[in-house]
């Protein structure tokens, strides 16, 4: 079964003048840990906002868990997202509230009926899971540094235990070696709960798509250019993977 | 008509027709900014009633935009009654009339004054800072991750900060009315040297509670046009910090020009219904 289907989708913002999207045909299995990489400008931000209900598509159909999303009420959507936790680019954390109510949010507004140290519990042990320890609990999201903020979102994140799990650029910003964390705490996140959870990754790191990615996509020109299994994508003769491919390993080790 | 004459008359007819669609352009972007913006506003109010009910956000934006504009009110309500009771004092001499100082700085400051000094105030000091937090929550993407998690971010960010920004008015209004006719009593009274009793006795001769309704009616408006134009403005900004700054200058002074401009209606309005219904007007 897939966890997300993207069928023919189209988009334009401007009356149908210039498509970002331009029939991006997209299945993600159940389960599976994928990673959608592509050039800036490709449509994967869009495809993302497509997956979560936040755009409408010009046409093509958008199924999650095999549900037609706009044949869905704004309040199933609702719903349905709460099934979906989403790490943002830069976190996204509120700004007004320290690490644990932040974390503590989602569940007080989703998870009623349950008492004030049972919220803390659950929220004290998803950032435990991420990493983060206790003594910074009470801290605001402008005295945490970069990769901290990512693992406090994350743990935000997984706070309504999610089927599914979008990760925006999440390394986007970060030093090799915080990279390297997040990649690891992204793999480790998704093998702890393997088989019930779906993660969707963009990115541009094209080495962090074979580390840890099951499945990589390539977007480009708002249409999938290759999809399929890591070794795949190596062995690929489309000229922009190739390229991509090339590119990507230089930069990244210089060789 | 030689061809240069020509070309110049064709210049000067594409420029006035551009002057003219430009114009019109401008116009018809107003009239559809204005109707967006009250769609939002009927759309943010509509949510307030919805389930979850939001009124611990009620309440701490009532703490921000209300209780936390006492002190600049007092301050610039104090000193605008004494500088009207000043000038209408001097003025009122020149004609013997220094017993109706009271009430005609009573009727300003309660039909006009109040409400719109009220209005400009908290729409610059409450409003600006409104538009900024949305505005930094929509480039930050924390109205994304409201979103995303199911809430929506209208009713949870937007909702509670008008229906505050209606309730705080007018008894901010109220606030203003108080004090300024306070500072207008220290000064007619003590300094000046009118006469206590007569500075009261003409207030409660020449005022209505219909002034002091007016006033309070009025304010409630201009809390609903600030906070809707406010909250419209952040909401929806784009681009970075620059459109933070640029939202929340746009969302202030549309707010002021569209409470000084909605006064004057308004006023027109009340006169005109306080005709109908048998009154002085």
């Amino acid at each position: 079964m897939n966890a997300v289907e993207l069928v023919d989708i189209k988009k334009s913002f401007d009356g149908g003048n210039e498509f970002i999207l331009k029939g991006l045909d997209l299945k993600i299995p159940k389960g599976s840990l994928t990673v959608v990489i592509g050039y800036s400008g490709t449509g994967k931000s869009v495809m993302l906002k497509h997956i979560l209900g936040l755009i409408r598509p010009t046409s093509g159909q958008v199924n999650v868990f095999g549900q037609d999303l706009w044949q869905m009420s704004n309040k199933e959507i609702m719903k349905l997202r709460t099934n979906i936790g989403v790490l943002f680019q830069h976190a996204a954390l509120f700004d007004d509230q320290n690490v644990i109510q932040n974390v503590m949010f989602p569940l007080l507004e989703h998870m009623k009926g349950k008492k004030h140290k049972e919220y803390l519990e659950i929220a004290s042990k998803k950032l435990i899971i991420s990493g983060i320890e206790e003594k910074h609990f009470l801290k605001l999201p402008s005295e945490l540094s970069g990769g901290m903020r990512k693992r406090v979102a994350l743990a935000r994140a997984l706070a309504l235990d999610p089927e599914i799990l979008i990760y925006d650029e999440p390394t986007t910003g970060l030093d090799p070696i915080l990279t390297e964390m997040v990649d690891d705490l992204i793999h480790e996140t998704h093998m702890r709960e393997e088989g019930r959870v779906t993660s969707i990754i963009v990115s541009h790191d094209l080495m962090a798509a074979f580390r840890i990615g099951q499945y990589i996509v390539m977007l480009d020109k708002g249409k999938v250019l290759h999809s399929g299994k890591p070794e795949d994508f190596l062995n690929s003769d489309i000229a922009l993977v190739k390229k991509f491919v090339e590119k990507g390993t230089k930069k990244k080790y210089g060789i | 008509m030689s061809t240069n004459e020509q070309y110049a008359v064709n210049k000067t007819s594409n420029g006035f027709v551009q002057f003219i669609s430009s114009i019109i352009e401008f116009i018809s972007g107003l009239i559809c900014e204005c109707g967006i913006t009250v769609l939002f506003l009927f759309k943010s109010i509509k949510s307030v009633f919805q389930r979850p009910y939001r009124f611990q956000e009620v309440l701490k934006h009532i703490e921000f935009i209300g209780v936390q504009s006492l002190l600049i009110i007092a301050l610039t309500s104090a000193f605008t009654g004494m500088a009207m009771s000043f000038q209408i004092y001097l003025g009122f001499k020149l004609v013997n009339a220094t017993n109706l100082v009271g009430p005609t700085v009573g009727l300003g400051i309660m039909r006009e004054l109040g409400p719109v000094l009220t209005g400009l105030i908290v729409a610059a000091r409450a409003g600006g800072a409104m538009a900024a937090r949305l505005g930094t929550m929509r480039v930050t993407e924390q109205i994304d991750a409201l979103e995303v998690m199911g809430i929506d971010p209208v009713q949870y960010l937007v909702g509670p900060r008008v229906l505050a920004a209606l309730i705080s008015m007018p008894l901010l209004c109220g606030f203003f009315d108080f004090v300024a006719m306070s500072g207008s009593y220290l000064l007619c009274v003590h300094a000046l040297g009118l006469d206590e009793g007569i500075f009261f006795d003409k207030i409660q001769l020449w005022l209505n509670p219909r002034d002091i309704n007016e006033g309070l009616i009025k304010a409630a408006v201009f809390g609903l046009i600030f906070g809707a134009v406010c909250t419209y403005k952040g909401y929806n900004t784009t681009g970075g910090a620059k459109g933070v700054g640029e939202s929340t200058n746009k969302g202030v002074v549309n707010s002021m020009v569209l409470i000084i401009a909605i006064n004057f209606v308004m006023t027109n309005i009340i006169r005109f219904v306080n005709t109908l219904m048998g009154g002085t007007g």
